[in-house]
């Protein structure tokens, strides 16, 4: 069970400002039915630019409903400019704080008013490829937005991390990016020395293959349940079947390239190409 | 506070009043030892014993002394799996489902971790278990299986005579976490393949911190409590008499209760859920309807979140629960419903309502007129709806 605050509680129970706006101004848009929460953030602004009316829609938990509805309250009567600081460590703080597993309620809250505030100003829909690169597949997450995170929560941890912008939460295997990108915000930016790329013959080839599955690879596939299988490899051609939960997954496809690829071509070769084998 | 209507016997019950009465004894005046060589002690032992009568009795077992008694039904299972896979000859192949309860994963995981070779079976969106790859996979060498018997999160029963058969023919071993059947459908596992049950009080109107496991004659297990000669060497340890007494009693009554478990509790989920189908739009019912405990629905609603759900009926009095991501603290929803590939829509608004014998009519009203108007108004905050 959850302890929330009593502020939480009826700002889900009563939330403030739900609906839509006709015409709004600014539309925000963020999160989806796959990732178990999403928000719909619009405002209006008066003369003064400032933000006269704001109404929201979510779908998700207690928190992410809260979050939201106090969003709205934080937000009108103020300028662009003003709202724009706004982080969500200021919306958890509003709500009297949330538990550590909710951050990420708060920060898909700031994200939607970024989104929103991007829409007005550019008349374009915001998305998340604008501001970086996705790290997090499962939940789309990218790396400016996991830089964001950690420096506004000082997240020391991939834990606080993950509780914070779900990044990590799904299958696993951007943990190592993630630690990479805790480290350098901490300005402690491992040096990771990459071993030398000698030419290997074809048995330390497959040797070396199979280790990198069974270190790298395997284990997070595993935290989700799933598994991989190496079936052949042909050159530089990696034979791999796909076992467990990540067989029928609907990112299989990433994670072949993004995960099972990255990593070969990391410690075996920048040449390695995978296939799956159905 | 509105009355409480409790929906969640999947997760606890409610102690049985016949239950706590058999029990205070035992917290009063008859506090000895039963190993105790004196009469003072000595004397508690018979209630130990008709208590493993009485536990035999409900599911069926030839002889008493098959029965264990350990602290909950999460011992049972490690017992089962741990212990039965170190007693084997040789490291048995560890067969197990995607759906089980984390008192089996874990232990499996644990034995995988330390080399045993590990097979996870898929079940198929109706949440039926892959029969045929077991076929496969328990004739690939020596098993231990564990399936269990009916799904803790949609009530889906597995046809464990048959699963049984198969490992058996094969020279395997199979374990069952019956947790959610015992004293919900009828057993006699005399007549059944099975080495090993693992069963809990609490899931039967017994108080927590009791449960048992069934260990057929001639089964090897190794012992993960050692220390002491209690309950035959297998579980070292002084019996906790009271609670013993209590499942013992909880059985009985549990075995009294069979007939209008499958009858009137049935038929009032039944009416749960058809009332819930037919109020709320976007509702739909997980696992198969036709081979599923008597006592339980898990329903999945399109566009709307489990937790906001389970907390809006819990201020309205209703006790039930999730399978959400969100609620559980996790990111990622129910590995059960996961497994069965239920809808994105609909994976993370899922609600289990699992009843018992102590639930009337009036709760199910309770929860049709309550439930529509939370669903009703979950939807007009999101974003996907309107």
């Amino acid at each position: 069970m959850w302890d929330y605050t009593d502020k939480v509680n009826d700002h889900f129970k009563n939330p403030r400002n739900v609906g839509k706006i006709d015409h709004p101004d600014g539309t925000g848009e963020v999160g989806s039915l796959a990732c178990g929460d999403a928000l719909k953030l619009m405002f209006k602004l008066d003369d003064q630019g400032r933000i006269k009316e704001a109404k929201f829609q979510t779908f998700g938990c207690a928190s992410a409903i809260a979050s939201s509805s106090a969003l709205t309250e934080m937000i009108i009567g103020k300028t662009l400019d003003e709202v724009e600081k706004i982080t969500n460590k200021d919306i958890a703080e509003y709500l009297g704080g949330l538990p550590k597993q909710k951050v990420h309620c708060s920060v898909m809250g700031r994200e939607a008013l970024e989104a929103a505030i991007y829409n007005y100003r550019t008349g374009k829909k915001w998305d998340k490829a604008i501001e970086g690169d996705v790290v997090c597949h499962c939940f789309g997450v990218t790396d400016k937005e996991i830089e964001r995170v950690a420096r506004e929560n000082n997240v020391q941890t991939l834990e606080e991390l993950t509780n914070a912008c779900k990044a990590g939460g799904g299958c696993g295997n951007c943990l190592p990016e993630l630690q990479k990108i805790i480290d350098r915000v901490h300005g402690e930016q491992a040096a990771s020395a990459t071993p030398a790329k000698k030419p290997l013959t074809n048995l330390q080839r497959i040797h070396l293959i199979e280790d990198v599955i069974d270190r790298e690879i395997r284990p997070a596939l595993r935290q989700d349940g799933g598994d991989l299988e190496l079936v052949d490899v042909d050159g530089n051609t990696v034979k791999v079947r796909f076992r467990g939960a990540c067989s029928g997954c609907v990112v299989s496809a990433i994670t072949l390239r993004d995960v099972v690829e990255a990593r070969l071509k990391d410690n075996v070769s920048d040449e390695i190409r995978v296939e799956e084998v159905k | 506070m509105n009355r409480t209507v409790y929906l969640d016997n999947n997760a606890t019950t409610k102690i049985a009043d016949e239950v706590r009465e058999a029990m205070m004894p035992f917290l009063t005046d008859l506090w000895g030892n039963p190993s105790s060589m004196h009469t003072f002690g000595g004397q508690v032992k018979k209630y130990v014993e008709a208590a493993r009568e009485q536990v035999a009795a409900l599911i069926g077992a030839a002889d008493p002394q098959e029965i264990t008694f350990t602290s909950c039904g999460s011992e049972s299972d490690n017992l089962a799996i741990r212990g039965g896979a170190e007693a084997m000859d040789k490291p048995p192949h560890v067969i197990t489902s995607k759906v089980e309860h984390a008192a089996v994963s874990g232990p499996c995981h644990y034995l995988e971790d330390r080399g045993f070779r590990l097979t996870k079976l898929d079940v198929d969106p109706l949440g039926r278990l892959d029969l045929d790859t077991l076929r496969r996979e328990v004739k690939a060498g020596k098993t231990l299986t564990s399936i269990m018997w009916a799904n803790n999160e949609t009530g889906v029963i597995f046809p464990v005579g048959m699963i049984g058969e198969m490992v058996h023919e094969a020279g395997g071993v199979f374990h069952t976490d019956a947790v959610q059947a015992v004293g919900k459908i009828p057993m006699k596992v005399s007549n059944l393949p099975i080495d090993m049950l693992s069963l809990s009080g609490h899931k039967l109107h017994a108080p927590k911190g009791v449960g048992a496991i069934y260990i057929r004659r001639g089964t090897k297990v190794k012992p993960l409590i050692l220390g002491g000669h209690q309950e035959r060497g297998r579980r070292a340890g002084t019996e906790n008499v009271p609670y013993i007494v209590g499942l013992g009693v909880a059985c009985n009554l549990a075995g009294k209760h069979l007939h209008e478990e499958n009858t009137r509790v049935k038929t009032l989920r039944d009416r749960l859920e058809q009332g819930i189908l037919a109020t709320c739009p976007g509702a739909r019912v997980n696992g198969d309807p036709s081979c599923r405990l008597p006592n339980t629905t898990n329903i999945s609603f399109d566009f709307i979140e489990g937790e906001a759900i389970l907390l809006m009926l819990d201020d309205r009095g209703i006790c039930a629960s999730t399978g959400s991501a969100c609620a559980s603290g996790s990111l990622e929803p129910s590995h059960v419903l996961r497994a069965m590939n239920v809808a994105g829509v609909s994976v993370h608004g899922s609600i289990r309502f699992s009843l018992s014998t102590y639930n009337t009519d009036k709760d199910v009203d309770t929860v049709l007129t309550e439930l529509p108007k939370v669903v009703k108004r979950l939807r007009e905050l999101s974003p996907f709806v309107s």
